[in-house]
């Protein structure tokens, strides 16, 4: 049975490095993985969509409406965007942090009221304020690596295994700051 | 050894396997990060060349003097290099030859979603299209052998999904390849009419023979399962048909897309009940099943427009109703891409939308001048057609409306192509003033160096074009330079160079914001002195917003403290925290 994680959040949050922690992680674990990135464009302040597939043979890199089991959500517009992606019965992580995109700023647009609420009414939903824990541990950037901690919980991936690939994965002078991140959300 | 790669990655590796020796690109998205991996290899020279067309030129010369080589671009980037392509084909080979170029179905980072196979039938070069990283690898490491057997150009075609997806591949050694004998071949190397009139008939030949190659070849496979349901399919849309329909269809999967079998596809339908012919943008093997007679279903039931999804392919193939799934009961808005905060380029567009100026765009970062607030792009059509539009745009309407006309062009899109443009503007009298973008990097595809930042693909120094000599070199008399964020000599001076009646160039001179060596310090921060006038959200920068009580607040996550906001405001009321 494949499984299918979503993540999506705003070009510049760091959702790429999220991808590929949570992809090592999983093939270390001996699945197939296919890891679906957006480059380029969009990556400037727009929308960005990553998908994350695992099982014993993975064929489509991406994941339709109605389908992902979690999907983990950078900003709380961006999981409300993303709502309608997440299967029945599956479950959100939704980081409370607001972002407003260009039409929200410009007045064309207002940011949609109680996303929380609206979520909350539909899904399994956790919330979590991943960016006041990221300052705890250190540095307000480590978002990502917060929300994979609270992620991985509730993966059959013991722990070892996850910080084991954050080790090889983030750059030496990071690493403290990111083992730290990666506790307070898995703690959670 | 296993390594989870993503397919331009993987094309990269299966070029290295295959002793490649030489590799030039000009970098575009999504085919960017191949020519970025191959400089991981220290036994391949890897060049960022101007454009597309020299890359493939320095790729073609390589080849003539024995080397395996390889170009790679994205699918606007064929076009640019299209005419030494087409005669490629006639001359062959000597070393392996290899362009590989990336489609964008669904334009995620693209002016056009063209299907590139056109190019394949058009230009008679053999084509080869990957379905995931493996194939990638594999794909790429056999098309040097083909080109060498078949003594060909070879094509590998991928798409976003392809270049920018994971998956696992099988890593292998590195093949030592000698470098072939050069030997002077006039009649093959010479493409004047009488030599040309020869090699033509060599190509029919060898489209010929690849034809029968397709019939029997590793590249195109047959999976037999249910009958009922027969889907011919290529790239990544093989993979969202198996995925959608499983074993309830048998396949046969074209890894060869020019030139494709005949009898291979007439034996696979007279196995099967209903044939599809599933395949992202034109009817390519569409067209090709129908001419040989076969009732197949294609663009009837699937759309020529964007990406598919294995949904859609239910939906079309089984009748199936999408999976159960949550609706948003509201409209929400969208969250295009924005020009980043400290962007250089932001400085730029607020002097010339308040200048109230039209403006001939490019491609690059700074296309997104064209969404408001900034909302001050006209045009963008292609590579450096910003600085040649503007020279048609001048002498259709004259010059009271040159006065209010300028282009903008980043360094690298200068290099590529704008050049050209600037010298016909000499030429042509024409008055146009050209406004170029120099942040010192080629921004918008991730930071590649480009002939005006002074370092090669492998960050060695090198020489530097120095844009002002340059300009000044073609015969422009007014060229300046110009900090964009120096909002009130930027105004002073775009005023000055549109109302003249000869050409100038303004260089508008601040390093992209993202590079390391750029360091913006702390933030900004509004002051009680603040008077709600919102002139600052007028920049478009992602960090200001409405505080909801009528006045306007900084978000600290996304400041870098590039201090334009406080250039700005008309009340000193922004101020630098710290």
């Amino acid at each position: 049975m494949t499984k299918k994680i979503m993540i999506v959040g705003v070009g510049g949050q760091g959702t790429l490095l999220a991808s590929r922690i949570l992809g090592n992680t999983v093939i270390n674990e001996g699945y197939d993985v296919k890891v679906s990135e957006v480059h380029g464009m969009s990556q400037r302040g727009g929308s960005v969509v990553t998908y994350v597939k695992y099982g014993d043979a993975v064929y489509s890199p991406i994941i339709d409406r109605g389908e992902a089991d979690i999907i983990l959500a950078f900003e709380m517009l961006e999981a409300y965007r993303a709502m309608p992606y997440l299967k029945k019965g599956g479950k959100i992580i939704v980081n409370t942090q607001e972002i407003d995109p260009m039409p929200v700023i410009t007045g064309a647009m207002k940011y949609p009221e109680n996303i929380d609420k609206k979520l909350q009414d539909k899904l399994d939903v956790t919330l979590v304020d991943a960016l006041s824990l990221a300052e705890e541990a250190g540095n307000f950037k480590a978002v990502n690596v917060v929300l994979i901690g609270v992620m991985a919980k509730s993966t059959d991936i013991p722990y070892e295994k996850w910080v084991e690939t954050i080790k090889n994965t983030v750059p030496p002078k990071f690493l403290d700051v990111n083992l730290k991140a990666f506790d307070l959300g898995y703690k959670l | 050894m296993k390594k989870l790669l993503l397919g331009n990655a993987a094309v990269a590796q299966g070029a290295y396997e295959a002793g490649v020796r030489v590799v030039a690109s000009y970098p575009g998205t999504p085919s960017t990060e191949i020519t970025e991996n191959i400089v991981k290899y220290d036994e391949i020279y890897a060049e960022w060349s101007p454009n597309e067309k020299v890359a493939a030129e320095v790729a073609i010369g390589a080849s003539i003097g024995g080397a395996r080589s390889m170009s790679c671009m994205k699918h606007v980037g064929l076009n640019v290099m299209a005419d030494p392509v087409f005669t490629v084909s006639y001359t062959g080979v000597n070393g392996g030859l290899v362009f590989c170029v990336a489609d964008d179905p669904g334009m995620h980072s693209s002016q056009n979603e063209q299907d590139s196979r056109h190019y394949a039938k058009a230009s008679k070069i053999t084509m080869l299209e990957p379905s995931d990283s493996q194939e990638c690898k594999e794909f790429t490491r056999l098309a040097f052998e083909l080109s060498e057997e078949f003594d060909t150009p070879v094509f590998i075609r991928l798409s976003t999904r392809v270049s920018h997806s994971q998956s696992l591949v099988e890593i292998g050694e590195r093949k030592d390849i000698e470098l072939k004998p050069y030997e002077k071949n006039v009649g093959k190397y010479v493409m004047m009419p009488a030599n040309a009139v020869k090699r033509h008939v060599v190509v029919e030949e060898r489209i010929a023979k690849l034809k029968d190659f397709a019939e029997d070849c590793s590249f195109n496979t047959v999976e037999m399962n249910d009958t009922k349901i027969g889907v011919i399919a290529s790239g990544i849309a093989y993979m969202y048909a198996k995925e959608a329909l499983g074993d309830n269809a048998s396949y046969l999967k074209l890894g060869m897309v020019y030139p494709m079998p005949e009898k291979l596809i007439l034996d696979f339908a007279s196995k099967v009940d209903k044939l599809y012919v599933i395949e992202e943008l034109d009817p390519i093997i569409e067209d090709h099943c129908k001419s040989l007679g076969l009732e197949v279903s294609g663009k009837d039931v699937f759309t020529l427009l964007g990406e598919y999804t294995p949904t859609m392919i239910k939906s079309a193939v089984l009748g199936t109703a999408p999976a159960e799934q949550a609706e948003i009961e509201e409209a929400i808005p969208a969250r295009p891409p924005v020009l980043c905060p400290g962007c250089p380029h932001r400085g730029v567009f607020y002097v010339l939308k308040k200048l109230g100026l039209v403006v001939s765009g490019d491609i690059g970062c700074y296309t997104l001048g064209a969404i408001p607030p900034l909302a001050s792009v006209d045009t963008t059509i292609c590579m450096g057609a910003s600085v040649s539009a503007a020279l048609g745009m001048a002498k259709a309407r004259g010059s009271e409306f040159n006065k209010k006309l300028v282009s903008v062009i980043g360094d690298s899109t200068f290099m590529h192509s704008g050049i050209t443009g600037l010298i016909d503007i000499v030429y042509n009298k024409g008055n146009n003033t050209v406004i170029i973008l120099d942040n010192s990097i080629t921004g918008m595809t991730g930071h590649q160096d480009n002939p005006t930042t002074g370092y090669t693909i492998r960050g060695e120094e090198t020489k530097q074009v120095n844009l002002l000599t340059l300009c000044k070199a073609i015969g422009i008399e007014h060229v300046c330079v110009a900090d964009p964020f120096d909002i009130k000599n930027f105004e002073k001076v775009v005023k000055e160079e549109t109302q003249r009646e000869e050409p100038s160039v303004i260089i508008a001179q601040r390093p992209c914001a993202l590079l390391k060596s750029v360091s913006y310090t702390s933030h900004c921060k509004i002051t009680e002195n603040c008077k709600k006038c919102k002139m600052c959200m007028k920049l478009g920068c992602p960090a200001i917003s409405e505080d909801g009580a009528g006045g306007v607040k900084i978000d600290l996550t996304q400041c870098n403290g590039c201090g334009l906001c406080i250039n700005v405001c008309p009340f000193d009321a922004i101020v630098k925290e710290g």
